[in-house]
């Protein structure tokens, strides 16, 4: 049951095979014997039981309040939840319980769903590995997967196996790991420079950001305001999509938001593709992307290529200044938003208190990590009045020409971008950890932060597994509020290229200790 | 927020261009009103009143100040700048903070309409450009009333521009010596208030109100276009006067509805503008023309005795008379400003650029508002002059109290006294009451658009203070109780002066029973008079009796008059007024009493 998409797990609950109580019990339990890749900061048992008692007293009544009644999902903790604790894996949060629900969350539970819990992230989701916060790193399931275990032991290595474990990548790995685990069937990330797509990516799983404006912002606790998004992370397609028809549309406490009413929608099925013109994107053939990734980049092409589509290299010329740029605007908002973290209001407060500005430096010295203090640092040598003109202005109109290079693209009648995710399949974390966040960040957004620039919507989807046995996956990128059509594309490839569900089997025998009692072996994505 | 400054109105054509003409109010004239008070600017530094410091030794060096102000007005709204929370002053601590407020991280703010319309509405009045577009950044510093370590505010592109403000200060000792100034505008910006800090020095600590915090403001940017603080004051009682009049604030200072930071230098005229000093916090309308004239004696001071003006941030200690600097606003402040991602561009439309089938509530079209203007205190004062034939100086008087020109045109409903006596007795003797008193025009009989008073408590209206001084930088001095209502109603000044005008009793007798209405409330002018027995003596034999008999009584005073002293008649008048107890009339007394003499 627990291995079904939301839409089969939806339709089981309908057909009464299964309650919200006992779905929410079979969570509850996973989640706890997967404690140890740590995708949750919070596991809000009782709430969530509260949440699956009530659902199942609507079924009973036959009063079920639609798709996502009674369905387990997760949320990155740096979207409000009220009465949960919200920590963005930071000391500075550590203990803060919002009095309110972001809009997303609050569109969740109005919707009847259950929330098992928070899930794990960089600090103030300012990473690519979710390696960076305060509550550890996430473990990437697929380190436990059959799959990857069984290339493992092909090659001869000395290392203790639980060494080797994996990155989920970031920065909402936490929410990646808990879908890819099977521990809910649907999760929220958030992305920024592509902190939903590329956990995605590393974690065989659905990973789709909207369109700048069409889904609100209030409640989720800002990186960048102005390329922040909620993310969707989910199994399948579909799941997305339907899980956007809840949250979609305006949001009077957020002024961004789009004014036009948005419709929930069902994701036609594509039977034909001959009359999609797919764009392939030059200057994302980057120097560092593995063989691999790059040959199922042009496996993917042909498909389209093969069924009848049109595919077109198009170039995207400014992108190679898409990171810098990035940097600059991101530095610069995360400076003015982590002003009020100055242990007053909320959040974390030191114990000196000579004066209100020794009171500000410690508690900030004291709750942020590096990586949050010294994009702050970065951001407001940026903001000076004699720097301003020279990096904030600039990296605006930077901004602009990337943004005008998508509507180049697509206003010479490209439907859709096909790009990779990801540089590589998931790395081990002690890999990972040889270089620093900043300098990650900056590789690992490559395909992925440009989309942040220009507001549009993408949709990371599994395509198949590495020599490693590990998830690789690819990015579709649409036009501006053109969520529905890119979806549908997103749809039709998925079902083509069939991607194998995680086994996590090899996981239960070789740590009988962790997993007891669940058999999970045989579960299947489509079964 | 009593101003008893003089105020001087000359209707030249210059200020008519710029203010009165109905044209201006219709786009047509904002450009001739820029161009006229740009103008006025420039040779305004060529006619600044030269100042000589006191000391000056050799006497020889003229001084002129330049003096630009920064006003912050509260908007008049119910809810606050970008969320719903009530705005009340004087309401518990704390008690009107919305999660933005305390800037919970996740909140965003969505911006008032109220606000933005009275922003347009005052840059209207004040012949401002609207910007159809503009934007809104964030001006970064930490401080403990400051919430999320940054302030909305408009620093780019302000909703409005390049407007004018005209005001009449009095330039000699003769009431006809005045001169109708201008003061361009540079800008007027929305931003957010911040909260409170209240400083318990006792206990080293500070505590903190957000009441106040994110509460709508219009920042109103005055080129320095003054010279002296009688002339910045004077501009300063006149924007709020406007403010008032639109309803877009109640602009009262001792609530902190109105808040005025002065930027001084002084140079001599000929040579370029000296360092300039900010001044900030003047709150009170008793110091502001006190402190921006005594930061310009001290900068003259200085630089007579060689020293240098430095680039500082001041504020002005009335105890001492002087101001200081204040030290926490030490070293070089950098805000670093940068656009607020939250907020889309601020779209304003007139009637031509409306898009067809927008929705009303969520599109402003400044020619409706504009439509809309109600009358400007210059209006209302020309008409004023023109309807009751009043002196311009009167017209200022009038509308320079709140609820006195309500109270006036009242009375002048009622009464067929002349209008030159019902000002002269609205402005002398009632307000002289009232002043006297600590008393304010009723309430009941306040003009709607001239917004109450509401009454505030001591003890709450503390200021932003500077943390290390612990000086406040409040005016305690302000008062602290908000005046009773004047006792006299309207229709009853208007019984008092048909009284008179009918000559039923004397003028000295019509003094009586005003102050008899004002002990005994309730009683009309008539009952006072039929009970004190104040009626004019309408028996001429009787006053020629009393006459007679004074003339009887003091014949010295009697020779003195035949001997050709003129005044010693008006003795005897005035003895005869005593005799009838104030009840006759001094003209036919005098009649009567040259006729007796010359027989």
């Amino acid at each position: 049951m627990l291995g079904r998409t939301l839409r089969e797990v939806s339709a089981a609950l309908k057909q009464g095979q299964i309650t919200p109580t006992e779905l929410y019990q079979k969570c509850l339990s996973l989640i706890k014997k997967t404690k140890f890749l740590n995708a949750y900061i919070t596991v809000s048992e009782d709430v969530a039981l509260k949440q699956a008692e009530d659902s199942e007293k609507r079924y009973k009544k036959g009063h079920s309040l639609g798709d996502l009644d009674g369905i387990p999902i997760a949320v990155k903790d740096n979207f409000s939840t009220s009465g949960i604790e919200t920590t963005c894996a930071s000391n500075m949060l550590k203990g803060y319980v919002p009095p309110y629900n972001a809009t997303v969350v609050q569109k969740l539970l109005d919707q009847g769903a259950i929330l098992m819990g928070k899930t794990n992230l960089d600090e103030f989701a300012m990473g690519s590995g979710s390696t960076d916060g305060v509550f550890g790193p996430v473990k990437n399931p697929w380190s436990y997967s059959k799959q990857y275990r069984e290339k493992r032991k092909q090659k001869p290595h000395g290392e203790k196996e639980d060494s080797n474990w994996l990155i989920t990548g970031g920065s909402s790995g936490g929410s990646a790991a808990a879908v890819a685990a099977f521990t809910c069937f649907a999760a929220l990330g958030s992305d920024t420079g592509g902190s939903t797509r590329n956990p995605a990516a590393h974690c065989g799983v659905v990973g789709f950001k909207p369109s700048y404006g069409l889904v609100s912002r209030h409640g989720l606790i800002p990186l960048v305001n102005s390329m922040d998004v909620p993310g969707i992370l989910t199994r399948c397609v579909d799941d997305a999509a339907l899980v956007l028809g809840v949250l979609a549309g305006h949001d009077p406490k957020d002024s961004t938001t789009v004014q036009d009413p948005v419709k929930p929608f069902t994701l036609p099925t594509l039977t034909d593709v001959s009359k999609l013109c797919i764009g392939i994107p030059k200057e994302y053939l980057a120097p560092e992307l593995s063989s691999e990734v790059r040959s199922f980049w042009s496996k993917a092409a042909n498909l389209f290529e093969s069924e009848g589509a049109k595919v077109i290299e198009v170039s995207l010329p400014h992108t190679s200044y898409s990171i810098v740029c990035y940097h600059v605007l991101c530095t610069s908002e995360v400076a003015s938003n982590m002003a009020r973290f100055d242990g007053l209001e909320y959040g974390h407060r030191c114990d000196i208190d000579v004066s209100t500005e020794a009171m500000y430096a410690a508690t900030r010295r004291e709750g942020f990590n590096d990586v949050v203090r010294g994009r702050i640092l970065s951001g407001n040598f940026f903001l000076l009045k004699e720097n301003y003109e020279n990096y904030f202005i600039k990296a605006q109109k930077v901004r602009r020409l990337i943004a005008n290079d998508f509507v180049n693209v697509f206003n010479s009648g490209v439907d859709v971008l096909l790009t990779p995710t990801t540089l590589s399949d998931a790395v081990p974390y002690l890999e990972f950890i040889k270089e620093d966040n900043r300098t990650r960040s900056a590789q690992d957004d490559i395909f992925t932060q440009a989309v942040n620039m220009a507001g549009l919507p993408a949709v990371s989807v599994p395509v198949a597994l590495s020599n490693q046995g590990l998830p690789i996956g690819l990015q579709f990128i649409g036009r501006a509020f053109r969520d529905q059509q890119l979806l549908t594309i997103a749809k039709w490839f998925e079902k083509q290229v069939q991607f194998p569900v995680i086994q996590l089997q090899e996981l239960m025998d070789d740590c009988s200790s962790v997993f007891e009692i669940e058999k999970l072996g045989s579960v299947s994505l489509k079964q | 927020m009593a101003a008893p400054m003089l105020r001087w109105c000359y209707l030249g054509r210059r200020w008519v261009l710029a203010c009165i003409d109905g044209g201006s109010r219709h786009g047509r004239g904002a450009a001739i009103g820029f161009t006229s008070s740009r103008k006025r600017g420039q040779s305004s530094v060529a006619q600044q009143p030269l100042i000589t410091a006191q000391k000056s030794r050799k006497g020889e060096h003229k001084w002129a100040a330049v003096v630009g102000l920064e006003i912050h007005a509260q908007i008049s709204s119910n809810s606050k700048l970008f969320s719903g929370s009530q705005v009340h002053f004087a309401a518990p601590p704390n008690s009107l903070v919305s999660f933005f407020d305390a800037s919970l991280p996740g909140t965003l703010p969505v911006l008032n309409r109220r606000c933005v319309e009275a922003a347009v509405m005052t840059g209207l009045a004040l012949s401002c450009r609207i910007n159809k577009k503009s934007l809104f950044d964030r001006k970064h510093y930490f401080y403990a009333d400051l919430p999320a370590g940054y302030q909305i505010t408009q620093q780019r592109l302000p909703i409005a521009v390049n407007g004018s403000l005209a005001y009449s200060v009095c330039a000699g000792k003769k009431p006809s010596q005045v001169i109708t100034k201008t003061v361009r505008i540079k800008q007027i910006q929305l931003e957010q208030d911040s909260g409170k800090s209240l400083h318990d020095e006792l206990r080293s600590q500070t505590l903190i109100d957000l009441n106040r915090a994110g509460v709508g403001l219009l920042e109103v940017v005055l080129e320095p276009d003054m010279s002296c603080g009688e002339e910045a004051a004077t501009a300063v009682r006149e924007l709020q006067l406007i403010l008032q009049a639109l309803g877009t604030s109640q602009a009262n200072m001792a609530e902190g509805q109105l808040r005025v930071d002065a930027n001084i230098s002084v140079h001599h005229p000929g040579e370029p503008l000296g360092v300039r000093t900010e001044v900030k916090n003047l709150n009170s309308a008793r110091f502001l023309a006190k402190a921006i004239d005594s930061e310009i004696e001290r900068q003259i001071h200085e630089l007579e005795n060689g020293r240098e003006i430095l680039n500082e941030t001041r504020s002005f200690d009335y105890k001492l008379g002087c101001t200081m600097p204040m030290r926490d606003k030490e070293g070089k402040q950098d805000y670093r400003f940068m656009p607020e991602p939250n907020l889309p561009p601020l779209l304003l439309y007139d009637t031509a650029s409306l898009p067809p089938g927008a929705d009303p509530q969520q599109v402003i079209n400044i020619d409706w508002i504009r439509e809309r203007l109600p009358e400007l205190p210059s209006e209302t004062r020309e008409k004023l002059v023109q309807q009751y034939g009043m002196l311009p100086e009167h017209s200022f008087a009038l509308l320079n109290e709140v609820g006195l020109l309500e109270f006036f045109q009242n009375v002048i409903k009622e009464t067929r006294a002349e209008p030159k006596k019902v000002t002269s007795w609205v402005l002398n003797i009632f307000l002289g009451f009232l002043k006297q008193q600590n008393l304010a025009v009723n309430e009941s009989s306040q003009s709607p658009r001239s917004p109450a008073r509401s009454s505030f408590t001591s003890g709450e209206s503390v200021g932003r203070t500077d943390q290390k001084q612990g000086a406040c930088c409040w005016s305690a001095s302000e008062k602290c109780h908000g005046p009773e209502p004047s006792p006299v109603t309207p229709a009853a000044l208007a019984e008092l002066l048909s009284l008179l005008d009918r000559k039923a009793i004397s003028s000295s007798a019509a003094k009586q029973v005003f102050e008899e209405l004002w002990r005994s409330k309730g009683k009309t002018p008539s009952q006072i008079v039929s009970e004190k027995r104040l009626e004019l003596m309408q028996d001429e034999e009787a006053l020629e009796r009393v006459c007679h008999a004074v003339m009887e009584e003091h014949p010295q005073v009697v020779m003195d008059v035949k001997r050709g002293n003129s005044r010693a008649i008006n003795k005897l008048i005035g003895l005869v007024l005593k005799a009838t107890l104030s009840r006759a009339d001094p003209t036919v007394i005098k009649e009567i009493l040259e006729k007796k003499l010359s027989s």
